[in-house]
């Protein structure tokens, strides 16, 4: 039983090691940054479920709740879910940019287009 | 879960992408269920909407397919991965327990925002008063990011015609002909 009150972080790590499996066996650009979406997505996840109080409810203010679930994990991952989508923005310029150079988005063709120059 | 692996699978980008908001909003409703509406509203609206039509726009400007490659790099890649997640899921065994509620993170600074913050800042949403009080220099911090990204994004990319007038001068230079 203690084992299973765990499960929340199971959950967590096997989405991180989806998106890391992503960002290092795919060679497309365009996946590598999916795959370290999930894997944002997956440590937003962790911090969310730190803050879950069992029995508590949404941190607003209501008549005669005492329990809320913590707010500042939520404050941080508000904050780190923007700046993630920023940096996706920036990551996925700098794929069409590489397209534009290279002609492709595969990171092996980019390698040896590299290896002939 | 299962839209993750699905990602990794599928060739086809649209299809990443269309599985990529499914997955946003799929995460948005387990924010719901974990008691976090505001961030819930944040991961459904910035994930599923704007990272889709960011995606979407990366696509239509590149390529649509992806190509087939090698298993052997794979291999390797599962394992590194395998052993990096045992290693995760047994560093788990030392943390609390799911929703406890005599967990590090609930007895220091909870207490102080959940029972103090309505009444000093008079807000009954308590995650909005911490971002925007108690949090500010995060919050400034969040808008300083977004403004270099967008700069970032503007001077990566230029606008169209910057770049155009920039091909017809060095054409002796590395082809940056345009796709679109």
């Amino acid at each position: 039983m203690e084992l299973l009150g765990l499960y929340n972080y199971w959950v967590v790590v096997v989405l991180m090691m989806i998106g890391f499996y992503i960002v290092i066996a795919q060679g497309n650009l365009i996946k590598k940054l999916v795959g370290l979406n999930i894997f944002q997505t997956s440590v937003f996840v962790f911090f969310i479920s730190l803050a879950y109080l069992e029995g508590g409810t949404a941190p607003i203010a209501l008549e005669g709740v005492s329990e809320y679930s913590n707010p500042l994990p939520h404050v941080l991952i508000l904050t780190a879910i923007v700046v993630g989508v920023a940096l996706t923005a920036m990551g996925l310029a700098l794929v069409v940019r590489i397209q534009e150079t290279y002609g492709t988005i595969e990171e092996d063709e980019i390698h040896q287009q590299e290896d002939l120059h | 879960m299962v839209v993750g692996i699905a990602i990794v699978r599928v060739r086809n980008l649209l299809a990443v992408t269309m599985l990529t908001g499914i997955y946003s909003l799929l995460v948005a409703i387990l924010f719901v269920l974990l008691d976090a509406v505001d961030v819930a509203l944040t991961e459904a609206a910035v994930g599923a909407g704007l990272l889709v039509i960011l995606m979407l726009a990366t696509i239509s400007l590149t390529t649509r397919k992806e190509k087939v490659h090698a298993t052997r790099q794979s291999i390797m890649a599962l394992v590194v991965v395998s052993v990096t997640g045992a290693a995760l899921i047994y560093a788990t065994l030392d943390m609390p327990r799911f929703g406890d509620p005599e967990a590090p993170a609930h007895v220091h600074l909870s207490p102080r925002f959940t029972q103090e913050s309505p009444t000093e800042i008079g807000i009954p949403n308590m995650v909005t008063s911490v971002l925007a009080t108690y949090r500010g220099i995060d919050t400034l911090g969040e808008a300083v990011v977004i403004y270099a990204a967008a700069v970032g994004v503007l001077l990566v990319l230029g606008t169209g015609t910057v770049r155009r007038r920039r091909n017809r001068k060095d054409e002796d230079g590395p082809e940056a002909g345009e796709k679109s």
